[in-house]
């Protein structure tokens, strides 16, 4: 079984590559939390108060941002018709895919969360909990994402579309994740019964989306 | 998908035989290719001719299992029992599954990996295929810097890489040079003679003499 392995080294070095499309991310990560205290005064309280929700946006929109060349690459160049003549499912394909995005790019965003986090006055629990919330929760933003990039696979420039399509879908990750990382910082919430939420809604989303965007593709490549 | 894929009795001999039986295929709604029917030996060669919009494309693109037939059948005979066509079948057309930021060795070694799940002593190495095709000197380089010439014979290597019986070729020789299309000649002879079957969608000779042909119509 080298093929899946293979897959994933190759979008990884392609990832890496192609205009550090990880690098991409965080920087419109770090823009977009820079911008909010411009937009909402550089009050250090309201600050600490809504800055996971902000983290939590921003690394939505940043995912969202780089997700929507996820098969319209291969289906340019070729190597979705390849796929589709390969006897790894396309299903385990689209997985792999994903996982290798997400390695590529929601992982820096992770790592960047506790820097940005400072920016906005978040204390130590606070960051601990945004870093737990992104790291369980972004898999879920990827793997819902691919949907709307398998569905908009065909469309030229198809990425608002693509974000009109999958927004609505990942509320309620966004629910969930920002409030067990605001629970982790004191509340009324405990910390686990939200972030539980969050890990089943992320196992869900790895269980059934491959499916959903290989069925797309599927449907789309005849 | 309503593919109608039929395993009958290998043959005799054991070797591999392509049938395709009343094969009719739409797109767009129009009929593209109405009732086709031919049948292909292991170590034959069928040159699929015709005007533009004759449907060369989409009878490969059937046949790699890429589009629904809407009648008619398609069988594999005397290969392995379990496996389905399409993963029996190589397709090479004008987009060629070639990222252009990894170089031409780590493009060929992931389709080796990819594409050819069970070692076959018919697969070369990727270092063999691409001494055949003659970019052994540029393995290194990434295929964005390529010609065109020079990335169509790195896709052809990869029909070296990963042995599969069965070769859908949709205009194989575009931008190829004359030495190139004699070295990819000797590899289609060599294919047939190791039981290989080849069907190719082309305007000009390939270079095999005992290749048989299917002319398609014009429009209908």
């Amino acid at each position: 079984m080298s093929a899946l392995p293979a897959l994933f080294l190759r979008e990884w070095r392609v990832a890496r590559r192609i205009g550090g499309s990880g690098a991409m991310g965080v920087v419109f990560f770090l823009t977009l939390v820079a911008i909010v205290p411009f937009a909402v005064g550089p009050d250090p309280n309201l600050l600490a108060r809504i800055g996971p929700a902000i983290l939590w946006i921003a690394a939505l929109l940043a995912t969202l941002l780089c997700l929507d060349r996820l098969f319209q690459a291969d289906a340019e160049d070729g190597s979705l018709d390849l796929f589709h003549l390969a006897e790894t499912p396309l299903e385990l394909a689209v997985l792999v895919k994903c996982a290798a995005h997400w390695a590529a790019t929601g992982l820096p965003l992770i790592l960047a969360a506790p820097f940005l986090g400072l920016m906005l006055q978040q204390e130590r629990m606070a960051l601990v909990g945004v870093v737990a919330t992104l790291l369980v929760g972004t898999p879920a933003l990827t793997l819902i994402g691919a949907i709307g990039a398998a569905a908009t696979v065909t469309v030229r420039r198809g990425g608002l579309l693509m974000a009109l399509l999958v927004l609505p879908l990942t509320i309620p990750v966004l629910i969930f994740g920002v409030s067990a990382a605001e629970a982790a910082s004191g509340g009324t919430v405990p910390f686990y019964a939200p972030f539980a939420i969050l890990c089943a809604i992320t196992l869900a989303a790895l269980a059934l989306c491959p499916f959903a965007a290989a069925a797309a593709l599927r449907y789309l490549g005849e | 998908m309503s593919r109608d894929v039929q395993f009958d009795e290998p043959p005799a001999d054991g070797a591999m035989r392509l049938r395709v039986d009343d094969l009719c295929v739409t797109r767009g709604g129009r009929l593209v290719l109405d009732r086709q029917s031919f049948s292909l030996c292991a170590g034959q060669a069928l040159v699929v001719t015709g005007p533009n919009g004759a449907g060369k494309s989409t009878l490969l693109r059937a046949l790699a299992g890429l589009l629904p037939c809407a009648g008619g059948s398609i069988a594999l005979v005397g290969g392995p029992p379990d496996v389905e066509l399409p993963q029996q079948a190589h397709y090479l057309a004008h987009s060629d599954g070639m990222k252009s930021a990894l170089t031409v060795e780590e493009n060929l070694d992931f389709w080796l990996r990819y594409l050819a799940q069970k070692p076959d002593p018919r697969s070369r190495t990727v270092d063999a295929a691409l001494a055949i095709v003659g970019l052994g000197h540029i393995a290194a380089a990434p295929i964005g810097v390529l010609s065109a010439g020079q990335k169509r014979r790195a896709a052809l290597a990869r029909l070296l890489v990963a042995f599969r019986p069965l070769w859908l070729l949709d205009e194989p020789l575009t931008a190829l040079d004359r030495t190139s299309r004699e070295k990819f000649a000797v590899a289609m002879r060599e294919h047939c003679a190791s039981g290989g079957l080849i069907i190719a969608a082309t305007h000009e000779p390939l270079g095999l003499d005992e290749a048989s042909s299917l002319a398609l119509g014009g429009a209908s």
